[in-house]
Parts: C-alpha cells; sequence; structure tokens
C-alpha cells in the first residue's frame, strides 16, 4: 500500500483557542472497588499525556471517567478555554476497544452517520468522510461492508472517525491494537497532526505510540 | 446537513434493512401464533369470531416482545452506546429515535399484517378495522415500554427472558384497553372511543416517560 499519496497538510489553525485539560483530585470506582483515587494532572492544547500501568491499573476506568461514562466519587474534570455554552463531552473523541461501527453498513455509511451525530457547527478541520478514510489508508474499502473487513481494517475506520468531527481531546484505548506497523505511523502522524492543530491527546496503551515529548502517567505504582 | 437524530433513525432503518429478519420474524411469529390459535381453541367459527381480537392482540404483544432484547444490547456490543453519549443530543431524544425507528421495522408490520391474520379469525370488517387501529395506536407503547426493559437488562448476557418478565406486566394496561376497544366494535356493550382513547393516553404517556426511563437505564449500565 503507498503510503499515503493524498496527504496534505491541514491549514494550521490559530493557535488562538488554547484550552486546558484538568483533572483535580479524582476519584473513580469501578464495581464498587475504588480503582483511581486522588488523581490529578492537566494537559494543555498540542499536549499528549500517555497512560501506563499494569493491566488493572486503572487506565480504561479513566479513560472512561475522563469520557463522562463513569461517575466520579470525588474531584474535579473540566477543559478550560472552551466557549460559554460548549459541554465538555462535544469536546472529546472516545476510541474504546470496540470500534463502534455497524457491520451491515459500509465503512463510508459509518462515518458519514458519526459525523452528523457527532458534528455540530461546521469546522475546517473535520475532514469528509471520503478524505478521512484516505488519510487512514483504506479509501479503496469505503463502499465495502464492515462484517467483511479485518479487525486492523476496522480500527482504522475507528480511528477516520476522530478525523470527522474535529474534537479538541481524543481519549484513545489502546489505540494500536491490531495494528499493523505501518498503520501505526499512520496513526502516529494522525496525532501529531491533531496535537499541531491544537488538540490534546490521553492515551492509554502498552506499546510506544511513536508522540514525540509526550509526558507520562503512571498508574497503580501507589496501589 | 442531517441533523443528529435523522441520522440515527435512518441508520438505525439501514442496518435493519441489510440484516433483514427482524421485522419478517416479528410478522412470521404473529402468523403462527394466529394460526395455532384456532388448533388450541378448536374451529368454531362463532368462538373464533368473539375472542379473535384478543388473540390477535396477545399474539402482537409477544411478537413485539421478541424482537426487543437487541435494541440497545447491539448498540453495546459494538460500541455506538458509549459514542451516543458523546452526541450533542441528549440520550433521551436518542432513545425516543432509537424506538421510533425500532417501531417502524417491528411494530408496524405487525399492525399491516393484522387486519389479514384477522381474516383467518373469522373477524368481520368493523373487527379487523377497529383490531388494526387498536395496534396501530397501542403498539408504540408496547416498543416504549419495553425500551425500559432492553435498557435495563442491556448488559446481561441472556436478558431476553428477563426483559419478558420485566416488561409483560407493565404492558397489562395496553392489552386491556386495547382488545376492550377492538372487542367494542364487533358489537360489545362498552364504546369503541373510550377504551380507544385510554389506549391512545397510555401510548402518549409512554412517548413522554419512557425515553427518560430508558436512558436512566442505559446511564447506569456503563458502570
Amino acid at each position: 500500500m503507498t503510503d499515503d499519496p493524498h496527504h496534505r497538510s491541514r491549514p494550521h489553525a490559530a493557535r488562538a483557542f488554547a484550552l486546558r485539560l484538568r483533572v483535580e483530585e479524582l476519584a473513580v470506582a469501578r464495581g464498587g472497588r475504588r480503582v483511581i483515587a486522588g488523581l490529578g494532572f492537566s494537559l494543555e492544547s498540542g499536549e499528549a499525556l500517555i497512560v501506563t500501568g499494569r493491566n488493572g491499573a486503572g487506565k480504561s476506568t479513566l479513560l472512561r471517567a475522563l469520557a463522562g461514562l463513569l461517575p466520579r466519587l470525588a474531584g474535579r474534570i473540566a477543559i478550560e478555554g472552551a466557549q460559554e455554552g460548549e459541554e465538555t463531552l462535544a469536546l472529546l473523541h472516545y476510541l474504546a476497544h470496540a470500534d463502534g461501527l455497524k457491520a451491515p453498513l459500509t465503512a463510508r455509511e459509518n462515518l458519514e452517520f458519526w459525523a452528523q451525530f457527532l458534528g455540530g457547527e461546521p469546522d475546517r478541520r473535520s475532514l469528509e468522510p471520503k478524505e478521512a478514510l484516505e488519510r487512514v489508508g483504506l479509501a479503496h474499502l469505503s463502499e465495502t461492508q464492515v462484517a467483511m473487513l479485518s479487525a486492523g481494517q476496522k480500527r482504522r475506520i475507528a480511528l477516520a472517525r476522530l478525523l470527522v468531527v474535529f474534537r479538541p481531546l481524543w481519549l484513545l484505548d489502546e489505540p494500536t491494537s491490531a495494528l499493523d506497523a505501518a498503520s501505526r505511523a499512520r496513526l502516529a502522524r494522525l496525532m501529531t497532526e491533531h496535537r499541531a492543530l491544537g488538540g490534546m491527546i490521553v492515551a492509554a496503551t502498552h506499546e510506544p505510540l511513536g508522540l514525540e515529548d509526550a509526558r507520562e502517567l503512571a498508574l497503580g505504582k501507589n496501589s | 446537513m442531517t441533523s443528529p437524530l435523522l441520522a440515527l433513525f435512518l441508520r438505525d432503518l439501514r442496518v435493519a434493512r441489510r440484516i433483514g429478519g427482524s421485522a419478517t420474524m416479528g410478522v412470521v411469529f404473529f402468523l403462527v401464533m394466529v394460526s395455532i390459535a384456532p388448533f388450541a381453541i378448536g374451529p368454531d367459527p362463532n368462538l373464533l369470531a368473539r375472542i379473535g381480537p384478543a388473540i390477535l392482540w396477545i399474539a402482537a404483544l409477544l411478537a413485539s416482545l421478541l424482537c426487543l432484547d437487541r435494541l440497545f444490547q447491539a448498540d453495546l456490543e459494538d460500541g455506538s452506546l458509549d459514542l451516543f453519549h458523546l452526541g450533542r443530543a441528549p440520550l433521551e431524544l436518542a432513545v425516543l429515535v432509537k424506538c421510533a425507528a425500532h417501531w417502524v421495522t417491528t411494530g408496524l408490520p405487525l399492525t399491516l399484517a393484522a387486519p389479514f391474520l384477522g381474516l383467518m379469525l373469522q373477524q368481520e370488517e368493523m373487527a379487523l378495522a377497529a383490531v388494526t387501529a387498536t395496534l396501530l395506536a397501542g403498539t408504540p407503547a408496547l416498543t416504549l415500554i419495553g425500551a425500559i426493559g432492553a435498557a435495563t437488562t442491556v448488559t446481561l448476557r441472556r436478558g431476553g427472558l428477563l426483559m419478558a418478565l420485566l416488561v409483560l406486566p407493565l404492558t397489562i394496561p395496553v392489552l386491556i384497553f386495547g382488545v376492550s376497544a377492538a372487542e367494542a366494535a364487533s358489537g360489545g356493550t362498552v364504546s369503541f372511543f373510550a377504551p380507544f382513547a385510554i389506549l391512545c393516553a397510555i401510548s402518549l404517556a409512554s412517548l413522554a416517560l419512557c425515553p427518560f426511563a430508558a436512558a436512566a437505564a442505559l446511564r447506569h449500565s456503563g458502570e
């Protein structure tokens, strides 16, 4: 597969909108057990945070809590610098283990749906579904039913979902799972570009992601 | 730009059409239920004419229950459910739209099949029209009440039976007023419109209340 012949640099967004994800004294329980306690960090536009830790340390729990899917026992999660009335949940993308794709629909139909469902005001940083599929190297499969695709290809379509609607905060749970080497390199490039557009990334992973000067948060050390 | 909710509605219709099954299965189950009733009751035309509306209603109730357990489970499994929380539309409205799409693919075919199956049960024209009208007014309530059960049991692997146990008692009012309105039209002592109006009221109340209950249950399912 050629390496993204259609690659073109997106117009650089003004750095004017500086956002800051601030997490303070966060405590989250799952299944009655307190998995995360007293966690705090902050992340600014253009920064990336790698969350590491052994299995069961609470990486996925942290991401689900940041995505608003788990109730907080204590603490605060806020995105500062957002426009008035912008909900925190409308500022983030969540990539979980499940890809969020409907098997009977084609790749393009899935992406069009998420673009319409998640999208708000038109944003020039959002890509068309076709363009997003090109960026993950799957343009030739846009009319194929997702049921026919491999796990890695589905994962890449899920990544393309992050591109069809621009949202500044990406929460990535094991983004490299099922991806081959070329796709990992592509993912690293997408993440770099997202940061250049003023985005923020929080990624839980066991593997190097190829992110430059990313900060690291090790979970489960003190438990 | 399609609105998020319209996009969700069209997606669910498209998925249902590609998979096939759901509408056909419901109608075929309905057909089987109605055709085995005379074997159990006996081929007395007068008796069948009298209890026909009740048989049609019970069959429609069970057929619509049969299709309900996948309402949210499919979205949970492929990860879409988590992403619904991140949309710009409230989860309650997303639930309502999913119910609408589900009703179009299951409740509506049942309603349309009812007059033909009614012929097998010796129903006169007035009674056929009345049964169809009551099903048209009542099946939305069945779908909406069932959505609460589907949302409550969404994380259970074999939730279908539990869902039926939860939902069936709640549908008794719908059954009572649906059947009494349908029977009134074929020469009962009560008027058709009094029970029919109450049936419509139940559907409207379900429309207003059930999405909140189902969305609350879905919010807790992520924990």
